[in-house]
């Protein structure tokens, strides 16, 4: 099979929402060597069903491939591959950072603000910052970050929507 | 609504799935039901290892195309299981296996006899259930067969703590059920049918593979009608053996890795390729780059992860076989008049003729396992049905033991399970017990499980088994001679076990046959008496399967 070009690409589906489902698509990915960047699972508007929004970087057979496996699940009733011009894509990113002196604080401060961040904790020598955005605009800000010594990362991986 | 316990409510739906056996071996964790199973109308039949209640409930699912069951208690019970589920998962059988757990309180302590086969299982079942209450036990068993036999068939468990098969609790059994994330996909696009019509209709060369979808979807004679409409030849994979008459004159028997000189060199002749329930696994195509390069390729399978998978295909058709199949024949009918011959079919005819006594036969002996083979074959009637264990037995019977008739060759081809043979043939005379039903073994696979010998006997289920005997591992000792310079390791079994003896020790009868008139007068002796039997046929242990295709290499470079 030709290589085709890689992108990355997000999946959204719609699973049952009981014990289980997570483990039966992360085996399954595992099973298959599928590498995923990131998965993020979480209730919908109704009770029964959750979302697990997938994104992976890779060919267009190793997507196609992924999503029919995916279908074959039991526990996965539906699933998109969104189009990201037409998609509001988030990921929510809790960063604990090195603050040296005031002057660190006060630029912090200020950046976090541009980025439209919040400061969610604040101790001697650190602080927390939340961040939601893009990846993109995730990434940019902790290349920011580096420069005042990140401490400790947790980034949630993508939720997406389509819009409209 | 009913009031009854989790163990009489499992009993009951499996009596309302038409559910006549269960092969098993019960144990501390799944005792409320065997109790109930006492009194019921499903007959059980008792196995001595946990492994061949797998392959019985598979032998038995592949002969009757129905549902095979299978049982065993929690732990250990449930382990023994796994191999025979991988098997079925494989081979796309519908089986389904229930095993008992310990109770609720008791999950995710490392209890006795606790294991967790819903993790175990996972990747090797369509689906797996461990219901917490009573009540969901009607609608779980209804989902899992229908889960198990639809589509692409395959294994389903059912995990039952033991404090859920006694609970008692009100039951409705539904009738029918409504899966929201499981909806295969029967009906073919039209559009698709149209495709491969027009690529058909011009196709000079067509050429039709047939795989275990064939046989699974009852499609044997829809394949028939198109390849004689096409006068395209048939090779079926390994898998698909039995679903066209080996003796058909488009028929070129089966393909890939031990398959036949002319399958092989024909399909690459080949301009367009109708590929019909097959996965293009490595053992039928050899390296997947040198396989038909540049022939047009119509995929035709139940689900749709399959297409493509492997091979990239020209036109993907998602559809039942039986149902495709079909409405292809019809499509290509308004457009095609049958004809007696063509320049292909002559061309075919031609290759079949040039290669038909190819491949070498040892001419010096007359126990050898082709001619062997050939004899029983000829002893038997068409529709006795052969299972096969795994190895050189297993690839000879694919070679030399023409099949005419799909579902009468059941073996182990996906995963390749030895021990396979013996057990499935158990189920398979439970479930067709007014044929002759023969395994043709080695002496390494039969011996692990030949203590189904206990179950064949004790439970009146007489089959035959052929020992094809060269006291080897022999197709590890084979690719020991060609490819790692004849350094012989952990191959050789010796002149054990004393096979007559062994039989005998278990109430069967025994031959060992020196010649092919003694073979013949036991098989004889076998198909008169109606008791399990084993014949233990002496062959030369440095005899070689031929043709091969090394692994990882195209079909071009088959040797023979």
């Amino acid at each position: 099979m030709e290589k085709k070009e890689e992108k990355n690409y997000i999946i959204s589906t719609i699973v049952e929402n009981k014990p289980g489902v997570l483990y039966r698509a992360s085996n399954m990915f595992r099973k298959r060597a599928f590498n995923i960047d990131s998965i993020s699972v979480g209730p919908t508007e109704r009770k029964d069903l959750a979302r697990m929004t997938i994104t992976i970087n890779g060919d267009e057979p190793i997507v196609e491939q992924l999503v029919k496996q995916l279908g074959k699940l039991i526990d996965v009733i539906k699933i998109s591959v969104l189009n990201p011009q037409n998609t509001v894509i988030r990921e929510l990113a809790l960063i604990k950072l090195h603050v040296a002196d005031a002057k660190a604080r006060s630029d912090i401060i200020n950046f976090v603000n541009i980025f439209r961040g919040r400061i969610v904790d604040v101790s001697i020598g650190s602080m927390m910052v939340e961040i939601t955005g893009t990846p993109d605009k995730i990434d940019a800000f902790l290349t920011l970050a580096t420069t005042f010594g990140i401490k400790e990362i947790a980034r949630t991986g993508i939720t997406a929507l389509v819009r409209g | 609504m009913v009031k009854m316990s989790g163990s009489h409510a499992l009993i009951e739906a499996l009596y309302k799935e038409k559910v006549d056996v269960i092969f098993g071996l019960p144990g501390g964790a799944i005792m409320p039901v065997y109790d109930v199973l006492r009194d019921s109308k499903i007959r059980h039949i008792l196995v001595r290892h946990e492994q061949s209640a797998a392959h019985m409930a598979e032998g038995y699912a592949r002969a009757s195309g129905k549902v095979g069951v299978c049982m065993a208690t929690s732990g250990p019970g449930a382990t023994n299981l796994v191999t025979g589920i991988a098997n079925a998962y494989m081979d796309s059988s519908p089986i389904i296996a229930i095993t008992g757990q310990v109770p609720r309180a008791m999950i995710g302590k490392d209890a006795f006899q606790e294991t967790d086969i819903i993790g175990i299982t996972t990747p090797i079942t369509k689906y797996n259930f461990q219901p917490r209450h009573a009540s969901e036990i009607p609608e779980t068993v209804k989902m899992a067969f229908q889960i198990a036999s639809t589509g692409r068939p395959g294994p389903v468990v059912i995990d039952l703590p033991k404090d859920v098969q006694t609970e008692v609790a009100d039951m409705d059994f539904p009738e029918k059920i409504e899966i929201r994330g499981y909806k295969p996909n029967i009906s073919p696009h039209p559009l698709q049918i149209e495709k491969a019509t027009e690529l058909l209709t011009k196709a000079e060369r067509p050429f039709i593979l047939a795989g275990g979808g064939v046989i699974i979807s009852n499609a044997s004679q829809n394949l028939q009608a198109i390849s004689e409409l096409l006068l395209a030849p048939v090779a079926t994979t390994f898998m698909g053996k039995g679903s066209f008459p080996e003796n058909h004159p488009l028929s070129l028997g089966v393909i890939g890795m031990h398959g036949t000189l002319e399958a092989n060199k024909s399909i690459l002749e080949a301009d367009v390729l109708l590929a019909v329930g097959t996965r293009f696994s490595d053992r039928s195509t050899g390296k997947i780059d040198e396989f038909c390069p540049d022939a047009k390729i119509i995929q035709i399978d139940i689900d749709p992860s399959e297409v493509g998978k492997n091979r990239a295909i020209d036109v993907p058709i998602v559809g039942d076989v039986g149902k495709t199949l079909i409405e292809l024949h019809n499509s290509l009918s308004k457009r095609l008049e049958k004809k007696e011959s063509s320049l292909w079919s002559k061309r075919i005819q031609q290759i079949k003729d040039e290669l038909r006594d190819k491949v070498r036969i040892n001419q010096e002996k007359d126990l050898v396992p082709q001619k062997v083979l050939k004899e029983l074959r000829e002893m038997l009637p068409i529709d006795a049905i052969v299972t096969t264990e795994v190895g050189q037995n297993q690839m000879w019977a694919s070679l030399y033991f023409k099949v005419y008739k799909p579902r009468t060759f059941i073996s182990s081809g996906g995963l390749g399970t030895m021990g396979f043979g013996f057990p499935a043939a158990i189920g398979v005379k439970v479930a067709r017990p007014d044929v002759p039903v023969f395994d043709i073994a080695g002496d390494g696979s039969f011996t692990m499980t030949a203590n189904s010998l206990a179950t064949s006997v004790s439970e009146n289920i007489p089959v035959t088994v052929v020992i094809l005997n060269n006291s080897m591992l022999g197709m590890v000792a084979q690719w020991q001679r060609l490819f790692y310079n004849r350094r012989y390791s952990a191959v050789e079994l010796g002149e054990c076990p004393n096979f007559v003896k062994l039989a005998e020790a278990f109430g069967a009868q025994g031959f060992r046959v020196d010649s092919i008139d003694e073979f013949k007068k036991a098989v004889k002796q076998a198909l008169e008496s109606h008791v399990t039997t084993v014949i233990d046929v002496p062959i030369p242990p440095e005899e070689n399967v031929f043709p091969m295709i090394p692994a990882g290499k195209g079909l071009r470079e088959i040797i023979y």
